[in-house]
């Protein structure tokens, strides 16, 4: 029987990028909150301090900063027909633990989705026809615009401090940035990063091209900020340690760096860690929700009642409390009914490796960080005529290569022996000379009606409650997609003047095993519609009004961009909403 | 048996006495001294409150791990042992509630407890001897209106001899100067209003004047740094190479104010002293603190830099670049506001390298405040460098960038590793 705490306007799940902000947002509005995070307290000078955060072998090889899998995991299947297996180690993506969550070993690539983006379907069935999209593809508009979002992207880039270059100032395109981005505000907070060579130099090679190259936008700093709140961030050391690591510099947006300084001394506030939410709670009538049940590490289950609950956790974990808690309806693809669980996606992403003359080019690839390069925008979203191509969708591509790290940084050519002498010879060769991005092409991966997010029949968590189980392939829009956009992109390497450049096209089935990206996305979308879409736009549960579902996990489809902008921009706008709508007149905020 | 009986008698009536204090004060107990305000008055109360702060009673009365505010029992360390704060809270049998004012008066600017007997110099009264009377009835006022917390406190715990409080006899003949602050006529309000402060409330001697055997301040070499329960307090007379020379007001205010300035944020102690105190003060009242440390002069005594081609500093060099300087930079000069300027610094450079071996031994979280919240802290190294490694970047800090101080031994270094962590 779960100990009863003492009641709370709010309770928040998870205290990662959005927890983190709706805690901010809400303690700010008088609310007394409380958020409830899985994982440790984690603090820069004492859990990732400069002298031992560089570590690849702790934090990338042995995933220290992640959860463990045998806390809890999810299982993963390709088709309907195979039988799904529980997943022993990460692969694919990696799911966060602990205060920060992702935003802490994120590399901090800031990206707006393009304004088609938010209106997919309507805009693709416009320019092509409802024909050209292929009967099981399931993409929705979200329910809200860019224009919608533009002011809450602007809030969460001067939050992180975001390094770029603008492309688009209030409609006037911008020379040296994304001329394909919607209309900004006002020009991004800090300037961009210095490009390395590699970056530079791929860049003159899409401009030979025609293309309009830009610096990636980066949430490691090119000089030292303060940000609206009064928390400073230190200007980036380029030491190439950004993804899978937290940055040991504060140099890196996360929410220890930007909102945790002021937002852990409220008296409003309280921080329960190490304390995993197993259920929302609803009341008789399964229409509110009366507060969450956590249970602490020693196994100790508490009750906390609350009149507003957050849902801020990583996707697959939003996705698994909502299915256990019976909020909404389950998916169901045979019939095409239910809403939780649905439009499930992740990413479509590629790389090429491109070997350079050794005599002639060194890019000592150490000199990085987690989100520079230079990125062309040519081949994203609706961006080109897709109308030749057969396929929709499509993704930035970019040299964006995060690191020179010295386990994994061994670029040798395909027919190098896997190890001995000759391997070593050939990574001594091609080490200095050898471009090779993290996720050179960024591509979208669209949603399907086989593509979902349900309780696994047969394994069960340590608690005894049913792991989610994923169904996910890729399908054959995606893949033509990939090797588009790949030969589009080796194409810049060999103009670049690289000798050799490896392809190595995303091929399906879709392997759970090798890491991706993070980038799960959907399961609870949000929408116009309560029979297709779990959330309203201000991503609060059609079917649970005082339950707000924060993250990836609404976007109806995945861009070709990394998702975190987007995420921090629908936190500030569901906190807005909550704040002047909700507060005033609690219940639905739209009536469908 | 009769001696529990006559405690408990003795108990009730101490008991009876204070009811009947609480409810009928005898006359002239608590009643004004010489035109004083009455202590109901908000302007008196609001007076006190503020001047708690400037005298940062907080720090040392209220046990940090508990949410009692003013209720004692924190242990402070003297050169003598420990002496715990007393609870001064109104509480009438474990408080101050039943002293009279003029015994509190003598309590805060005499040292004298309530039955006369002599306090430590824990309770910093030789400071708080230049407050006016005024300031004292404000406090007084000001903390009768708190809570009263019931909470025993056995103050002195020394170790014979210094335990006779009769001792103290000898130490206040010796060293305590009684007298309010005399403004000195020559110079400005403004200058004035800083040295009482300073002197007065603020008492920032008590941490910052090199001390004698006996723990009394060496007076003429007021405010140039004594190292402190395990940290040195820097010198913080105008003094160039090693005080606030390079420090403007503004410096000094942005400091006292935030915790952090272009040079250094605040760590120990002083992170303490900032967010209870300094950065509750008035605009105003930094100033004159800024104004009047800054005519302070130094002592600064000429000490040549150490070649950068001495074995120790070539060391101390590449253990600079390789760990410290991707925060702290190659030249030194940090980020602003985030990471201390320690080219600039002079507490790089202090007399006594102990804050600097203790913050690379063990690290440092700075000061968390309003206006800088980030409150960025250096990681430990004691881990991970020897103790010659240590001496030899310490070495090389402060004799780069135009600072000058004697080179460090591994056995300076090693007696800091145990000091360090046991501290606060």
């Amino acid at each position: 029987m779960a100990r009863k705490l003492p009641p709370r306007d709010v309770a928040i799940v998870g205290l990662g990028w959005t927890g983190s902000i709706l805690a901010n947002e809400l303690t700010d509005a008088g609310l007394n909150v409380v958020a409830i995070e899985r994982g440790p307290w984690r603090d820069t000078a004492t859990e990732y301090a400069p002298n031992y955060a560089q570590d690849e072998l702790r934090y990338r090889i042995r995933h220290e900063l992640f959860l463990r899998p045998s806390q809890t995991t999810f299982t993963f299947r390709n088709r309907q027909s195979d039988t799904a297996l529980p997943i022993r180690t990460w692969g694919a993506f990696m799911p966060p633990n602990g205060v920060g969550g992702g935003g802490l070993h994120w590399n901090a690539e800031t990206w707006r989705f393009l304004p088609s983006d938010f209106v997919l379907r309507s805009h693709l069935t416009q320019r092509y026809g409802a024909r050209f999209l292929p009967s099981d593809m399931t993409i929705q508009d979200w329910g809200v615009t860019y224009a919608d979002l533009e002011p809450h992207y602007d809030r969460f880039e001067y939050l992180c401090g975001t390094c770029g270059t603008a492309g688009n100032l209030q409609g006037q395109i911008q020379e040296g940035g994304n001329p394909f981005e919607g209309p900004r505000s006002r020009p991004y907070p800090n300037p961009a990063q210095q490009q390395p060579f590699g970056p530079m130099l791929f860049a003159k090679a899409a401009r030979e091209l025609g293309y309009k190259p830009f610096p990636q936008p980066s949430g490691n700093m090119s000089q030292a900020y303060r940000n609206p709140l009064g928390v400073r961030l230190g200007p980036c050391t380029y030491c190439g340690f950004c993804e899978w690591f937290a940055c040991a510099n504060y140099s890196k947006a996360s929410p220890q760096t930007t909102v945790l300084p002021v937002l852990m001394p409220k008296g409003n506030f309280q921080l329960r860690d190490n304390s995993e939410v197993t259920r929302i709670n609803l009341d008789p009538s399964g229409k509110r929700a009366t507060g969450v049940t956590f249970v602490d590490t020693s196994g100790m289950e508490w009750e906390q009642p609350a009149e507003l609950v957050i849902l801020a956790a990583y996707t697959i974990f939003n996705l698994q409390l909502l299915l256990l808690s019976r909020v909404g309806r389950p998916y169901d693809p045979q019939s095409n009914q239910g809403v939780i669980g649905r439009n499930f996606t992740h990413q479509t992403i590629s790389d090429c490796i491109s070997f350079f003359d050794p005599t002639k080019f060194v890019f000592n690839p150490f000199i990085n960080s987690g989100a520079i390069g230079m990125c062309v925008d040519e081949f994203n979203g609706d961006n080109f005529d897709h109308g030749p191509h057969g396929f929709v969708g499509g993704g930035y591509m970019g040299q964006v290569q995060t690191n020179g790290r010295p386990i994994e940084t061994t670029p040798v050519p395909p027919e190098t022996p896997r190890w001995g002498a000759e391997w070593k010879r050939a990574v001594r060769d091609n080490y200095q000379s050898t471009l090779k991005p993290g996720t050179g092409v960024h591509g979208s991966m669209y949603s399907y009606r086989d593509v979902y997010v349900d309780l696994d029949p047969t394994y069960r968590d340590r608690l005894g409650r049913p792991l989610a189980r994923i169904t996910m392939d890729f399908h054959e829009n995606e893949l033509k997609q990939n090797r588009f956009l790949t030969d589009k992109f080796a194409e810049i390497f060999y103009t670049a003047g690289a000798q050799r450049v490896v392809k190595e096209y995303r091929k399906g089935p879709y392997d759970i095993t090798k890491y991706q990206t993070t980038h799960l996305c959907g399961g609870a979308i949000m929408g116009s519609d309560p029979k297709t879409s779990a959330l309203n736009r201000y991503l609060q549960s059609w079917d649970v009004p005082n339950l707000f579902v924060m993250g990836a996990t609404a976007f109806p489809q995945n861009a070709g961009y990394n998702p975190t902008g987007t995420v921090g921009a629908l936190a500030y706008w569901s906190a807005a909403a909550i704040r002047s709508l909700y507060l005033k007149n609690p219940g639905p905020l739209v009536h469908a | 048996m009769p001696e529990r009986v006559s405690q408990l008698v003795t108990t009730v009536v101490a008991g009876l006495l204070a009811t009947a204090c609480a409810s009928h004060p005898a006359a002239g107990d608590n009643l004004p001294a010489d035109n004083l305000p009455s202590d109901q008055d908000f302007g008196l109360i609001e007076r006190g409150r503020y001047l708690t702060t400037v005298a940062d009673c907080v720090a040392c009365h209220t046990d940090p791990d508990s949410n009692a505010l003013f209720a004692g029992g924190q242990p402070i360390e003297t050169p003598f042992g420990k002496v715990v704060s007393a609870n001064i809270t109104p509480d009438l049998e474990t408080g101050i509630g039943s002293w009279t004012d003029a015994q509190f008066d003598a309590a805060v600017r005499q040292g004298r407890d309530n039955e006369g007997a002599r306090l430590y110099p824990a309770m910093p009264f030789p400071y708080y001897a230049r407050m006016t009377a005024e300031d004292v009835h404000a406090i007084r006022a000001y903390l009768k209106t708190i809570p009263p917390v019931h909470h025993p406190v056995k103050s002195n715990q020394l170790r014979f001899p210094f335990d006779i409080r009769a001792g103290m006899a000898l130490w206040d003949a010796l060293y305590f100067e009684p007298g309010t602050f005399k403004p000195d006529p020559k110079k400005p309000a403004q200058w004035n209003r800083g040295a009482y402060l300073v002197l007065g409330p603020g008492h920032c001697g008590a941490c910052h004047t090199p001390k004698n055997v006996l723990g009394a301040d060496r007076k003429h070499q007021a405010l140039q740094g004594y190292n402190v329960q395990g940290w040195f307090a820097p010198n913080i007379t105008d003094d160039l190479a090693r005080g606030l020379g390079r420090w403007s007001v503004a410096d000094v205010i942005t400091y006292l104010k935030n915790g952090h300035n272009r040079f250094v944020g605040a760590s120990g102690p002083m992170a303490e002293e900032i967010a209870n105190s300094s950065s509750r003060m008035s605009d105003a009242d930094l100033e004159a603190i800024a104004v009047y440390l800054k005519d302070q002069p130094g002592a600064t005594v000429s000490t040549k830099a150490l070649a950068a081609s001495d074995p120790q500093m070539v060391a101390g060099a590449a253990i600079y670049r390789d760990l410290c300087s991707a925060c702290h930079a190659q030249d030194g000069s940090g980020v602003d506001y985030l990471v201390p300027n320690i080219a600039l610094s002079s507490s790089v450079s202090s007399r006594e390298p102990t804050s600097l071996l203790r913050v690379v031994i063990h690290g440092a979280e700075t000061v968390a405040t309003q206006k800088e919240p980030t409150a960025p802290a250096m990681p430990a190294f004691g881990w991970q460098l020897t103790d010659a490694q240590i001496a030899a970047v310490i070495t090389f800090v402060r004799n780069s960038w135009g600072h000058a101080a004697p080179a460090l031994s591994a056995s300076d270094v090693h007696k800091m590793r145990p000091l360090a962590s046991e501290g606060g």
